[in-house]
C-alpha cells in the first residue's frame, strides 16, 4: 500500500518538479523594444483539445495570423501572442487566464477569448472585477457582456441572429411555415432559436414544428426530420453547428424531404470539411460574417497563411473573427495616447471607452466598419448567402 | 405508417448499437473488463478507412479489411503493453487504465489527424423506398443489420464449436483451471482482443456509414451508448448485445417520437434501470448465484 | 485498507489527516501572503478542494463499500445547483456571505442526500458492473433533467419550470438556471477557506464513519457479503448508509464548486467528471482516505503544471501516458517487487501486503 503511493506520488512530484524548474522562463520587458515600438500581451483562451477542440484552433490560428502580419508591419504597437487551452470547460478556463496573468507579470495584458459560451462568462466576471480589457471571437451570448463593461463580442449575438433569421425569412418570403430543429443542450443554440421563435411568431409565419435534440454528440436525427415533414415545414431553420447540420440534411433527404434549409453563423465551415459533399447542400441558406471565397487581397493573403499554419485546413468564421480581433485590438491600441505608461487596468478603460465612444470603427474580414455598441455587442450586418456549386453566393 | 416508420428507424439506429455491443460483449465475456477504449479503436477503424478511401482511393471492402488489419494489430498492441501486465491486478485498476488508453487514443488522434469533423464516404449509398416512397429503408442499416446477424452467428459459433473457442470459454469460466488444462491464457486473451477489435474496426466503418461524420471523439459517445446496449441485453451474452442494441435503438426513437425529444436520454436510461431492476443480470444474462 | 490493526492507530492516522490539511492550509496562506503563489495556482485552490472531497467521499463508496459508481459527479450537480439557486434565493435574508455559503453548501448536502437515497434503494440490490452502468445511467438523467429545467426567484419565492416561456417572474426577479445556458451570474461566494473547512467536515465524517460500528459493519459486507449478512448485518441499510453520506459530500462539494464560478453548466458534471474522480480514488488507493485527497490534488492540479511546457495540444496526451503509467508501476507485481526491493533496502522496512481489490472485482 505504502508502496504503491511511494511509486505514484514519486511519479507525480518529478514531473511537478521538471515542470515547475521549466516555467520560470524569462520573459523581456513589454515596453520600449529596439525600435520603440510598445509591446502589448494578448492571452487568448479557448478549447485545444477534447470535443471543441476545433473551434478553439481556429480561433487560435486566426489570431495567429494577425499577430504575424501585424508584427511585421513595424507599427508602433507589437503584439505578444499567448493561446492557453481551457478544454472547454469553466473551471480550467478560470485557471488558463490565472496562467495568462503569470504570464503577463506586470505587462498590459488584454484577454482574447474564451471560444465558447460557458467559459466565456465565467472568465468575463474575473476580468471584470481584474480589469482587463476582453474581446471574444465567437462567445456570442448576451451574458457575457452583460453588465460588464470591459468586455465586447466580435460575432454577432445569438438572440440578434436570432431575430435577423426570422425577419429575412418574412421579408423575402421565401417560406410561410417554418420548422426549427435545435440543439437544448446548448446556450448557442437555444438562444438563437428561441429568439428567431418569437420573432417569427411575432412577423405572423407560422410555426408548425420546434424539435431538439440534447446533444451534438447525437448522430440520429430522423425523428426531429420526420416530424418537420409531417407538419409541413417548408422552411427548417437550423440554428446549430455544421455538423448535426449536415446529418440532418442527409437523413431529410434519404427520406425524401426537400425544404429549404436555413441556418446561422455555425454552419459556416461545412464546406471545408475534409470529404464532405458539397452537393448534399446544395441551396442551403445562412448567415455568416464572413466568405472564405471573398477574393479580396486581404481575405486571399489570410487563407493562404491560415492554411500555412493549419496544414491545408481552411479557415472559418471563427479564424476570420479571431483575425479581425487582433486587428480592432491593435488600431483601438494605435489610437491610444500614452499607452507606454498603462498598466492593464488603464489600458482596459481607455480601450473600453474607444469601442463604447462611437468614433472608432474598424475593418476587417467579417464586416467594414464594425462599430460596437455600449453593452459590448458588434454592430455589423449579417450576410445571408446561398450555398450553390460548393461555394456561397447571393441569394 | 409514421410508427412502422419510426420502428425502421429505431431498428437502423438499433443495429448500429447492436455491432458495437457484440465488440464489447465479446472482450468482456471472456477478459472480464470493461474496455472503455473499444470506442476509441472503433473511432481507428473508421479514420483508417476514411482515409484509406479519401487519400489512397482504395474500394471500400479493401479499406474496411486494412481498418480491421489495423485495429486487430492495435487491440493485441494495447493488450500486450497496458493490459497484460495488470492481469493479476483489481480489476478497477484495469479499468482505469483502459480509461487512460481510451484519452490516449482519442488525444493521439486529434494531433494526428486534426480536431476538425470530417465527412466520411458511406460505403454503400441510396435507400429502399417501399409504399409509394413513404417508408425507406438505407441500404447501410439493411447492412448493418446482417452483418450483426452474420457476426452473432460466427461468434456463437467459433466459441461454440472450434478449439480455440473452447479456450477462450474455458479461460472466462476459470482463468487458473483453464491454466492446467494446458491453455495458454495469454495468447487467448490476447486473440479476444484481436477479435474484438477488428469487430470495432467494421463497426466503426458501419456507423460512419450510416451517420458520416467523423472526429477523435466519434467513438467514445457510442462507445458508452454500446456498453448500456450490452449490459441491457446481459453482459457477456452475443445474443443479449444484438436483441440490447435493437431495443436500445427502439426504445430511443419512441421516446423522441412520442414522448420528449429533451429527454429522451433520460427515458433511455430510466427504462434501463427498470430492466435492470427487474432482471439483475441483463435481458439475455445468466444469473449467476454467489457461491459461498 | 489497513488491517485495523488497534484502534490508537487508526485514530492516529485520522490525526494525521486533519493536520496535513490544516498544514497545507496554513502554508498555502503564508505563501499568498507572501506572494509567492502563482495566480494560475491560487486559482485551482477552490476546485482542488472540490475534487479532494469528492474523491474522499467516492471512496467511501467504491473503496470502503466496494460498489462501483460511475455517477458521482451526478450528485456533484444536484448539489451546485441547489446550492446556486439557494444562493441567490438567501440573498437578501442573509447577508453575511460566509454564512450564505455554508447555508448554500448544508442544501447542496440535502439535495445530494436526497438523490443519493432515490437513487440507492433501488440500486444497491444490484451488484458489480451492473450496479457501475445504473450509477452512470443516473448521472445521465440527472444532467439531461438539469439541461432542461428553468429556475427563477422573486418577491412570490422560488419558481420551476421546464419551458422559458413559462417562467415568468415578478418585477425584481431573477432567473437563476437557465437550461443549457446553466446558472450563470452566480454570486461568487467561495473561498479557499470555505474549501478546506469542507474539507476537514469532510474527514471529520468519512473517518468516523469508518471507524464507527457502522464502518466495521461495512468493511465487513464488502469483505465478505454473505458471511456478513450471516451474522446478522443488514446489507441494504449499510451499503446505503455509505452510499447516501457519499452523496451528501459530493452535494456540498458540488455547492462550493458552482459558487465558485459565475457559469455553472450541466455538461459539466457529465460522466468524464466522475471517471476524473473514480481515477483520484484508485490511484490513491481504493480505501485509503488520505491517498484519496493526495491524489486528487496532485491530479487536478497536474495538467495546470503541465502548461509550463509550451504544449498545449499535447498536454492531455501527456497526461493520458502519465495515467497509464502510474496504474502499470503500482499493479505490476514484477515492478512493484522491484520497487519493493529497493524500498526494503532503503527503509529496512518489509513493505506492506498490497490493497485488496474493492467489490468490483468480484
Amino acid at each position: 500500500m505504502k508502496m504503491k503511493r511511494f511509486v505514484a506520488m514519486a511519479l507525480s512530484c518529478v514531473l511537478a518538479a521538471g515542470l515547475l524548474a521549466g516555467c520560470g522562463d524569462k520573459k523581456e520587458g513589454n515596453q520600449g523594444s529596439a525600435d520603440g515600438a510598445v509591446t502589448i500581451k494578448i492571452g487568448g483562451i479557448g478549447p485545444l483539445t477534447g470535443d471543441l477542440a476545433q473551434y478553439g484552433t481556429a480561433t487560435n490560428w486566426g489570431a495567429k495570423v494577425a499577430v504575424e502580419e501585424i508584427n511585421a508591419l513595424n507599427g508602433p504597437i507589437k503584439l505578444d501572442f499567448r493561446f492557453e487551452d481551457d478544454t472547454g470547460s469553466v473551471d480550467t478556463a478560470v485557471s488558463a487566464y490565472n496562467s495568462l496573468k503569470d504570464w503577463a507579470k506586470n505587462s498590459p495584458l488584454v484577454i482574447y477569448g474564451c471560444t465558447t459560451t460557458d467559459p466565456c462568462v465565467a472568465v468575463s466576471s474575473e476580468t471584470y472585477a481584474d480589469r482587463y480589457f476582453q474581446l471574444t471571437p465567437s462567445a456570442s451570448s448576451p451574458d457575457v457582456t452583460t453588465g460588464k463593461n470591459n468586455v465586447f463580442q466580435m460575432c454577432f449575438t445569438d438572440p440578434g441572429q436570432g431575430v435577423a433569421a426570422a425577419e429575412y425569412v418574412k421579408n423575402t418570403g421565401i417560406a410561410a411555415k417554418v420548422g426549427v430543429i435545435y440543439n437544448n443542450g446548448s446556450a448557442y443554440s437555444t438562444g438563437m432559436a428561441e429568439a428567431f421563435i418569437a420573432k417569427a411568431k411575432e412577423l405572423g409565419l407560422e410555426v408548425v414544428a420546434t424539435q431538439t435534440y440534447p446533444s451534438d454528440d447525437t448522430t440520429d436525427y430522423n425523428v426531429q426530420v420526420n416530424a418537420c415533414k409531417d407538419a409541413g415545414a417548408e422552411l427548417v431553420f437550423l440554428p446549430i453547428y455544421y455538423t448535426p447540420a449536415s446529418l440532418i440534411m442527409t437523413q431529410a433527404k434519404q427520406s425524401g424531404y426537400d425544404p429549404i434549409f436555413f441556418g446561422g453563423d455555425g454552419m459556416d465551415g461545412m464546406l471545408a470539411v475534409e470529404g464532405f459533399d458539397a452537393g448534399s447542400v446544395e441551396g442551403l441558406l445562412l448567415m455568416t460574417p464572413y466568405n472564405v471565397g471573398d477574393p479580396s487581397t486581404r481575405n486571399t493573403t489570410f487563407v493562404d497563411s491560415y492554411k500555412k499554419l493549419s496544414g491545408g485546413i481552411e479557415p472559418n468564421q471563427f479564424a476570420a473573427d479571431g483575425y479581425d480581433c487582433m486587428y480592432a485590438i491593435y488600431e483601438a491600441c494605435c489610437k491610444l495616447d500614452g499607452i507606454a505608461d498603462m498598466d492593464s487596468a488603464a489600458l482596459c478603460d481607455a480601450l473600453s471607452a474607444l469601442f463604447t465612444g462611437g468614433e472608432f470603427k474598424v475593418d476587417g474580414l467579417t464586416g467594414s466598419g464594425m462599430s460596437w455598441l455600449t453593452t459590448g455587442e458588434v454592430s455589423k450586418s449579417p450576410m445571408v448567402v446561398k450555398v450553390q456549386n460548393g461555394s456561397y453566393v447571393d441569394p | 405508417m409514421s410508427l412502422l416508420n419510426n420502428l425502421i428507424i429505431g431498428v437502423s439506429l438499433g443495429s448500429i448499437y447492436a455491432i458495437i455491443a457484440l465488440g464489447y460483449t465479446m472482450v468482456y465475456g471472456i477478459a472480464k473488463m470493461l474496455n472503455f477504449a473499444h470506442g476509441d479503436v472503433i473511432m481507428v477503424g473508421a479514420f483508417v478507412s476514411f482515409f484509406a478511401a479519401g487519400s489512397f482511393g482504395l474500394p471500400p471492402v479493401v479499406g474496411l479489411l486494412l481498418a480491421m488489419a489495423v485495429c486487430t494489430l492495435l487491440g493485441i498492441t494495447i493488450e500486450r503493453l497496458a493490459y497484460k501486465p495488470l492481469r493479476q491486478a483489481p480489476s478497477l485498476a484495469v479499468l482505469i487504465t483502459a480509461i487512460g488508453v481510451s484519452y490516449l487514443l482519442q488525444n493521439g488522434a486529434q494531433i494526428l489527424w486534426g480536431a476538425a469533423t470530417k465527412t466520411f464516404t458511406p460505403i454503400l449509398e441510396g435507400q429502399l423506398s417501399l409504399a409509394g416512397g413513404q417508408i425507406t429503408v438505407t441500404y447501410v442499416a439493411i447492412l448493418a443489420v446482417v452483418c450483426c446477424l452474420v457476426v452473432m452467428v460466427c461468434l456463437t459459433l467459433f466459441t461454440g464449436k472450434t478449439k480455440l473457442g473452447k479456450a477462450m470459454r474455458a479461460c472466462s469460466e476459470d482463468k487458473g483451471a483453464a491454466q492446467l488444462m494446458g491453455i495458454n491464457v495469454d495468447s487467448t486473451i490476447s486473440m479476444t482482443f484481436a477479435i474484438g477489435s477488428a469487430l470495432a474496426a467494421l463497426a466503426g466503418v458501419l456507423m460512419c456509414s450510416a451517420y458520416p461524420v467523423l472526429s477523435p471523439t466519434t467513438g467514445a459517445l457510442s462507445g458508452i451508448r454500446a456498453f448500456t446496449a450490452a449490459v441491457f441485453g446481459g453482459i457477456g451474452s452475443i445474443p443479449g448485445a444484438f436483441l440490447g442494441g435493437i431495443l436500445l435503438g427502439i426504445i430511443e426513437t419512441f421516446a423522441k417520437a412520442y414522448i420528449s425529444t429533451s429527454l429522451s436520454d433520460a427515458v433511455v436510461f430510466g427504462v434501463l434501470i427498470v430492466v435492470l431492476l427487474v432482471k439483475p443480470a441483463g435481458l439475455l444474462g445468466k444469473y449467476v448465484p454467489e457461491k459461498v | 485498507m489497513k488491517k485495523l490493526g488497534t484502534q490508537k492507530r487508526t485514530s492516529l492516522n485520522g490525526l494525521i489527516n486533519y493536520a496535513i490539511v490544516i498544514g497545507a492550509y496554513v502554508l498555502l496562506r503564508v505563501l499568498m501572503g507572501a506572494g509567492l503563489l502563482s495566480n494560475s495556482l491560487q486559482s485551482v485552490l477552490v476546485p482542488a478542494c472540490c475534487y479532494m472531497v469528492m474523491a474522499v467521499s467516492l471512496n467511501l463508496v467504491v473503496g470502503i463499500s466496494g460498489e462501483l459508481s460511475l455517477g458521482h459527479a451526478g450528485f456533484m450537480s444536484l448539489g451546485a445547483f441547489s446550492g446556486i439557486v439557494a444562493a441567490v434565493a438567501l440573498q437578501n435574508l442573509v447577508p453575511f456571505a460566509p454564512l450564505r455559503l455554508a447555508a448554500a453548501m448544508v442544501i447542496g448536502a440535502l439535495f445530494g442526500a436526497l438523490g443519493g437515497f432515490v437513487v440507492g434503494v433501488p440500486v444497491l440490490r444490484l451488484r458489480g458492473d451492473y450496479l457501475a452502468i445504473v450509477t452512470l445511467a443516473f448521472g445521465q438523467i440527472i444532467q439531461n433533467i438539469i439541461m432542461v429545467l428553468y429556475v427563477g426567484v422573486d418577491a412570490k419565492g422560488i419558481h420551476v419550470t421546464t419551458d422559458s416561456a413559462r417562467l415568468v417572474l415578478a418585477e425584481g426577479g431573477t432567473a437563476i438556471v437557465k437550461g443549457p445556458m446553466g446558472a450563470v451570474g452566480a454570486p461568487k461566494l467561495a473561498t479557499f477557506t470555505a474549501g478546506a473547512a469542507l474539507l476537514l467536515v469532510t474527514l471529520f465524517v468519512a473517518q468516523n464513519l469508518v471507524n464507527s460500528r457502522s464502518g466495521r459493519a461495512i468493511l465487513a459486507l464488502r469483505d465478505n457479503r454473505i458471511a456478513a449478512e450471516s451474522v446478522g448485518i443488514p446489507a441494504g441499510k449499510y451499503k446505503l448508509m455509505a452510499f447516501v453520506t457519499s452523496a451528501a459530500l459530493a452535494g456540498a462539494a458540488g455547492a462550493l464548486f458552482g459558487l465558485n464560478y459565475s457559469s455553472t453548466v450541466a455538461s459539466k458534471f457529465n460522466f468524464n467528471t466522475s471517471i476524473l474522480v473514480l481515477v483520484f480514488v484508485v490511484l490513491g488507493g481504493l480505501g485509503n482516505i488520505r491517498g484519496s485527497m493526495v491524489a486528487a490534488a496532485l491530479l487536478y492540479v497536474l495538467p495546470e503544471l503541465l502548461r509550463g511546457f509550451n504544449i498545449a495540444e499535447y498536454r492531455m496526451l501527456v497526461y493520458a501516458v502519465i495515467l497509464i503509467l502510474v496504474m502499470l508501476f503500482t499493479n505490476n507485481p514484477t515492478l512493484q517487487g522491484f520497487f519493493g526491493g529497493v524500498r526494503e533496502r532503503l527503509f529496512q522496512k518489509a513493505p506492506e501486503g498490497t490493497v485488496k481489490g474493492g467489490g468490483a472485482n468480484e
